[in-house]
């Protein structure tokens, strides 16, 4: 491989395999921006992950399976949402058991498919393959290295940064955005002037949990659809979104950028040979390092951004309610 | 004549429970279109919640609530907003990270899905319709406690509101900013507006209200009008019996200066001077009041003179020794005390889910050096010595703290720093919330230290109370000094200019503020000699 092709593949590399990093930020900003501190991403991108690939399988189509992705998702954050909303529970340790309850069912779904051999094969399905092929953008993708590397993806890349984006002018410019940015900042101040908290609550945190579902569709889709008996496919990606968050100081685009630079570390580990032997001179010390400190670089990195946050973001974004139900008659 | 007549909000038999807990008990109100009602009661005798089932926030268990004399029910603040009431709440609701204009947005109904640049447009219009000067671009965040209630009122405006409920909107005011509300509800009552006021100061009852309602322990009193009654008579009405409304101040020898603050600065949470060079002194026997606008550094004072914080600059002269830079607990055994009540009541200094008992032990667990292990009986005999002399209503001295009222748990607080023996109470809002009766307890205790010879810092809100007890009042503007008053000579109207920084006699005729002709801290005042 030429230098050029192999920093091509890797940018490509970068953005494939961590764009559902950004689902599962985005998806965490939304609920967060409600004043909900939802631990469960994991396992609802897990849940997401399995419904919309064995539901887009049986109707093999690439658009069933992502909204089947976001329908199971969401359903996880209904019950997160009438958990903590209607029954007042504590959201850590709610956010946590659907983790555990979102990667159990996984398990259990898969390994039941698979030991009964119905386990669907994505890539004899021709409907939902051809969804999951590239996209070229025309004359985007015809720009050297660039294009090839950034406008030539499945639809799944493109929707998350159009959702991060959409999102992001939700909440800025939107009438209902700017009331569940009050919930989220001061549910008794909305609730003063008449904002129907529950039903925002519940809207918004099916959103959110929706969008974290495509992300785990995304990552069912980049290992081919195949399922380990025991290995989830989401891999800690949910936990990192969680991180993430911060790290993009509650800014769905500013998560765009956070998804990236995440991603180019993620991807070292796989790349690093390559760029290595690509340019001796500049990178050559990239072939030095093990590959136990690649693969723990994610989670590495993940400590070291929140440390540095936590340091310097003394004025942060954070809405001042994540994490404390509301309970009007409370005294 | 008939529009006299004309209720626009009519409550009859109105009863709220909190489990066990009458709050409100067949009440009966009525406002009439265009009047003010004063709603007038001790702590805890129900009229916040009374006015929050108007608003929406509680349901009543049983009763009737008319408006424009039809009955109606009101299950959220989106009725209660539909039936044209709004309330501003004692907290205000408002969000800190959203301009004046989203704050009223995020409420209006038919405004469309997208923000429009032009509501700023809008909302100034009504702002100025009002006769509000009114930013509408301006953060809550960088707004004042009176700007603030102004954005609530036009909020409520806004939405339409007939009726307004002010909760305890003078609380946190200054007495011009107090004088420029009352100018709003007169301009609002003009218009047509029914105005609801809770408040337990008394000369604002009669300043402003046209009626006044009296509720006693959650029942209905009486509705009296204000121009046939007096101070003396709502405060039987309220109390219940005779009241002598009149704080002691007795005459003490004053001694040499026990604690003296000279060119302190500390800095505050943000990282912004809270205390900037202020210079005061307290002698035994005698109470120093500050006094200033809420959040003007008198939580970092507190702090830092019990050695909580940090001292950026400065010293802090207890009995001629420096403490800047102590332990806390040094600064204790030295026997200074501090005990700040903040606005939850809760948060400092008891730990609420412990009896009065454990609280007790909290400080003085260190006694007995030799034991490892906790000595209960003594604090348990402490505890119920405290009971006994303050008179804390509570079951027994095991019950847990948060279970008492407000008034008796402040009264936990205050005895058990006053039963350490300290001889410098540094004690903030010490009656923050408390009805009369506690109130004067309160004071009393504090009167009786006093005597005692010890020096006390009162850290205060109400300019009468201050006025009246301490026998100098210092005024603390944006962490300055802004002067130190006698009491028996200042006027509240002075106060509370010092307190806008309009007027500033921190240094008069070369004079500063706040420095002892006999100071122990010798080196400074040879400082001070030497430059005139």
């Amino acid at each position: 491989m030429s230098a050029l092709a192999v920093v091509t593949t890797f940018l490509f590399t970068v953005l494939k395999y961590n764009m559902a990093l950004l689902y599962g930020t985005v998806g965490e900003i939304v609920t967060e921006k409600s004043g909900s501190l939802n631990l469960g991403v994991e396992g609802t991108m897990a849940i997401g992950g399995i419904g919309g690939l064995l539901i887009g399988c049986a109707f093999d189509s690439i658009f069933v399976g992502i909204i089947a992705a976001f329908a199971c998702a969401a359903l996880c954050g209904l019950l997160f949402a009438f958990l903590t909303v209607t029954l007042q529970a504590n959201q850590n340790v709610t956010g946590l058991t659907i983790t555990t309850f979102g990667l159990g069912l996984y398990f259990f779904i898969g390994n039941g498919l698979k030991a009964s051999g119905k386990w669907p094969d994505m890539l004899s399905l021709e409907g939902f393959k051809s969804g999951t092929e590239p996209i070229k953008i025309p004359l985007l993708s015809k720009i050297p290295v660039i294009g090839p590397a950034f406008f030539s993806h499945n639809i799944l890349i493109y929707l998350g940064i159009i959702i991060a984006v959409v999102i992001w002018w939700y909440f800025k410019y939107t009438k209902p955005g700017l009331r569940i940015r009050a919930i989220g900042e001061n549910p008794a101040s909305a609730d003063a002037v008449g904002v129907n908290i529950t039903l925002y609550k519940y809207l918004h945190l099916m959103l959110g949990s929706g969008i974290m579902g495509i992300g785990g569709l995304l990552m069912a889709i980049n290992l081919s659809g195949s399922f380990e008996g025991s290995k989830c496919w989401i891999n800690g990606y949910g936990w990192i979104s969680i991180a993430l968050v911060i790290f993009a100081n509650w800014n769905t685009v500013a998560a765009i950028l956070g998804t990236f630079v995440f991603g180019l570390f993620n991807t070292l580990q796989v790349y690093g040979g390559s760029l290595s032997d690509a340019f001796p001179k500049a990178l050559g010390w990239l072939s030095k390092i093990p590959p136990q400190f690649m693969q723990a670089l994610p989670f590495v990195i993940t400590a070291i951004v929140l440390v540095i946050t936590s340091i310097t973001n003394k004025k942060n974004n954070k809405p001042a309610a994540v994490g404390l139900n509301y309970y009007r008659e409370e005294r | 004549m008939k529009d006299q007549n004309n209720y626009a909000i009519e409550l009859e038999n109105i009863t709220k429970t909190f489990g066990s807990v009458v709050a409100n008990k067949n009440i009966n109100i009525n406002v009439k279109q265009g009047e003010i009602l004063a709603l007038l009661g001790e702590n805890g005798s129900g009229k916040t919640t009374l006015m929050n089932m108007l608003s929406g926030i509680y349901k009543p268990d049983s009763g009737v609530i008319k408006v424009n004399s039809k009955p109606v029910t009101i299950h959220s603040p989106e009725d209660s907003k539909k039936y044209g009431i709004g309330m501003v709440h004692q907290h205000f609701k408002l969000v800190e990270v959203f301009s004046a204009a989203d704050n009223i947005w995020m409420g209006t109904e038919k405004t469309g899905f997208i923000l429009k640049k032009d509501r700023y447009k809008k909302i100034a219009k009504i702002s100025e319709k009002f006769g509000f000067e009114f930013n509408p671009q301006k953060l809550v965040s960088n707004m004042s406690v009176s700007e603030k209630q102004t954005l609530e009122i036009l909020r409520v405006l806004y939405y339409g509101a007939k009726v307004i409920i002010l909760d305890e909107p003078t609380a946190v005011l200054t007495v011009q900013e107090i004088r420029k509300l009352f100018d709003v509800l007169r301009k609002m009552k003009e218009d047509g507006h029914s105005i609801i006021i809770i408040t337990h100061k008394l000369n604002e009852v009669m300043e402003i209200s046209d009626r006044v309602t009296i509720l006693r322990k959650g029942e209905y009193i009486d509705t009296v009008n204000t121009s046939e009654t007096s101070e003396q008579e709502l405060t039987d009405l309220m109390v219940g019996r005779k009241v002598n409304l009149n704080i002691n101040r007795p005459a003490t020898e004053f001694d040499k200066p026990l604690l003296e603050i000279r060119n302190l600065t500390v800095k505050n949470d943000e990282q912004a001077n809270a205390i900037e060079n202020v210079n005061f002194y307290i002698r035994g026997g005698e109470i120093l009041g500050v006094a200033g606008i809420a959040g003007c550094g008198q939580k970092e004072l507190c702090e830092a003179i019990a050695g909580l914080r940090k001292i950026e600059n400065g010293q802090i002269i207890h009995k001629g020794e420096n403490i800047v830079g102590l332990e806390p607990k040094t600064i204790i055994e030295k026997g200074i005390s501090m005990s700040f009540i903040p606005e939850d009541r809760l948060g400092m200094g008891l730990a609420p889910s412990l009896s009065i008992t454990d609280n007790m032990i909290l400080k003085t667990y260190k006694e007995n050096k030799k034991s490892p292990f906790v000595d209960r009986n003594k604090a348990k005999k402490k505890a119920e010595g405290i009971i006994k002399r303050l008179g804390i209503a509570t079951p027994s001295a095991d019950t847990p703290v948060r279970r008492l009222s407000g008034g008796n748990v402040q009264k936990v607080l205050v005895g058990r720093e006053i039963d350490s023996g300290p001889n410098v109470i540094v004690t903030a809002y010490p009656v923050r919330g408390l009805d009369i009766n506690s109130s004067y307890a309160i004071y009393d205790i504090l009167n009786d230290q006093k005597k005692k010879g010890v020096g006390i810092l009162f850290v205060g809100e109400d300019l009468d109370v201050m006025l009246a007890l301490c026998d100098k009042i210092m005024v603390l503007c944006h962490g300055k000094l802004m002067g130190v008053v006698h009491a028996h000579k200042a006027t509240k109207e002075e106060l509370g200019l010092m307190m806008t920084g309009a007027k500033d006699i921190s240094e008069v005729n070369g004079k500063v503020a706040g420095i002892a002709k006999d100071s122990a801290i010798q080196d400074i005042k040879e400082d001070c000699d030497a430059k005139h």
